[in-house]
């Protein structure tokens, strides 16, 4: 299946079916470091996405050139310097938000997800596939980091999108929701734990959504085809 | 045949070392002027905060000097702006660290006058508890506020601490040892202001490549 599948395959799997956060469990530690808000979720999550199309691409234009014994090695390269050229960019372009997210830009490099991708798709797929499926990827984990920064946020300081504009200019002031003045917020959500329970919540409605779509999938078919549920990579990293 | 591999193995990773350095020192390159004008610019905007508006006609950024007193400060080389009107001094900005924070070190920016009050206090940073001790920054609450214009005199020297110590300063509600520490340190600078007096602004300033910034 994986060989024929085309854009629109490639798409939901990356943003729904193999989302690399939600099934995969990959790239843990950028997920519940930066999703204190909803602002550096998002940011967290394009510059992410950044990172692993242009790895995805470059790895993919490689990949006949590249033997296996140093393919790792010269993925680690490839990620390493586009990180680094992430963090430089957004020190000199987005410098407010680079103080909020820059420690935890460097950490991209060991985000699994993003070398996951590189050895499991883009060494095996053409430049156009890869350069899909790095977009796909990207955008289900900003996604998933700015829905779960929103929900931290909103929980833990009854607001969304604070700051929005650090990273948006002015136009992301108006992005930026509150909820009443008096709202005294639940610290245990901005804490770590609450980036464990938020996620776990998001995983379970995750979960519950797929069995409604197959429930509900189900009873339109006169007979219920036997299930081809499609195995999900092992959580690793 | 084998180390032929091995060469050529070798030769494409060394192409990609080379490729993705060559690469990230251009970008270095071409972007590190606009970096260092970032963090000059945020710089000014957090020193312009904490003092009057048109008080001074010189750059405190490029008039500093580097000052150790480890026990009132907190740390080994602590940057000091001087701020003055023509000849006249008009206030002194320090960075002292406080090094009894709850989660470590806290890194301050005060201004203080040259008759002894304080233009403003900053957080520059820190990592305290967040929903409690992060209080005391600028955007989470107005403590910081609360020491404009405080001087050694006032309040007097004795209430230079959190109310629960029978100070003059509030403490947060599950917070006592973030706000404690920052008054104390705030009192320590405003002693080192007042123990050096005229020193601070006759020193000669150090080379402009030493800038600092703000950097972490």
């Amino acid at each position: 299946m994986k060989a024929s599948q085309g854009y629109a395959g490639l798409v939901e799997e990356g943003v729904w079916s193999n989302n690399q956060m939600l099934v995969g469990l990959l790239g843990l530690c950028p997920l519940l470091a930066t999703t204190t808000s909803a602002t550096n979720g998002l940011g967290m999550g394009l510059a992410t996405t950044v990172v692993v199309v242009c790895s995805n691409a470059t790895v993919s234009l490689v990949r006949n050139l590249v033997r296996p014994e140093i393919r790792i090695p010269v993925f680690v390269l490839v990620i390493a310097s586009f990180v680094t050229l992430v963090e430089l960019i957004m020190q000199a372009f987005f410098y407010e938000m680079y103080l909020v997210l820059g420690l935890f830009i460097s950490l991209i490099v060991v985000n699994c997800m993003i070398i996951g991708r590189a050895e499991a798709f883009a060494s095996k797929n053409s430049v156009d596939r890869a350069l899909v499926d790095g977009l796909a990827v990207g955008l289900g984990a900003t996604l998933v980091l700015t829905s779960l920064g929103a929900l931290r946020e909103l929980v833990g300081q009854g607001t969304i999108f604070n700051q929005a504009d650090l990273l948006l200019g002015e136009a992301g002031k108006h992005l930026t929701l509150y909820l009443s003045d008096d709202y005294q917020g639940a610290l245990i959500a901005i804490l770590p734990p609450g980036a464990f329970i938020g996620l776990g919540m998001m995983i379970a409605l995750k979960n519950v959504i797929d069995k409604l779509a197959k429930r509900l999938s189900g009873l339109r078919r006169a007979r219920p085809v036997p299930s081809t549920t499609q195995p999900t990579q092992p959580a690793t990293g | 045949m084998k180390t032929k591999t091995i060469l050529l193995a070798g030769s494409v990773l060394g192409a990609f070392a080379v490729g993705g350095v060559t690469v990230v020192a251009v970008t270095h390159e071409a972007v590190t002027d606009r970096i260092a004008d970032n963090q000059y610019q945020a710089m000014q905007r957090k020193l312009t905060a904490i003092l009057p508006a048109g008080a001074s006609d010189n750059d405190p950024l490029r008039d500093h000097i580097e000052v150790e007193a480890k026990d009132l400060l907190g740390s080994d080389a602590t940057q000091v702006y001087r701020v003055r009107h023509g000849q006249d001094p008009v206030a002194v900005v320090l960075e002292p660290v406080v090094p009894d924070g709850y989660a470590g070190p806290i890194r301050l920016l005060v201004s203080v006058m040259h008759d002894g009050t304080l233009g403003g206090v900053r957080v520059l940073s820190h990592h305290e508890t967040p929903g409690l001790g992060d209080k005391i920054e600028e955007l989470k609450s107005d403590w910081v506020y609360g020491f404009k214009g405080k001087s050694l005199n006032d309040p007097p020297l004795e209430q230079w601490g959190v109310k629960r110590d029978g100070g003059a300063f509030d403490q947060f509600t599950g917070a006592t040892i973030t706000p404690r520490s920052v008054v104390n340190a705030v009192k320590n600078t405003l002693i080192y202001v007042q123990e050096q007096g005229e020193r601070l602004f006759e020193q000669a300033a150090e080379t402009p490549q030493q800038i600092a910034g703000g950097q972490d």
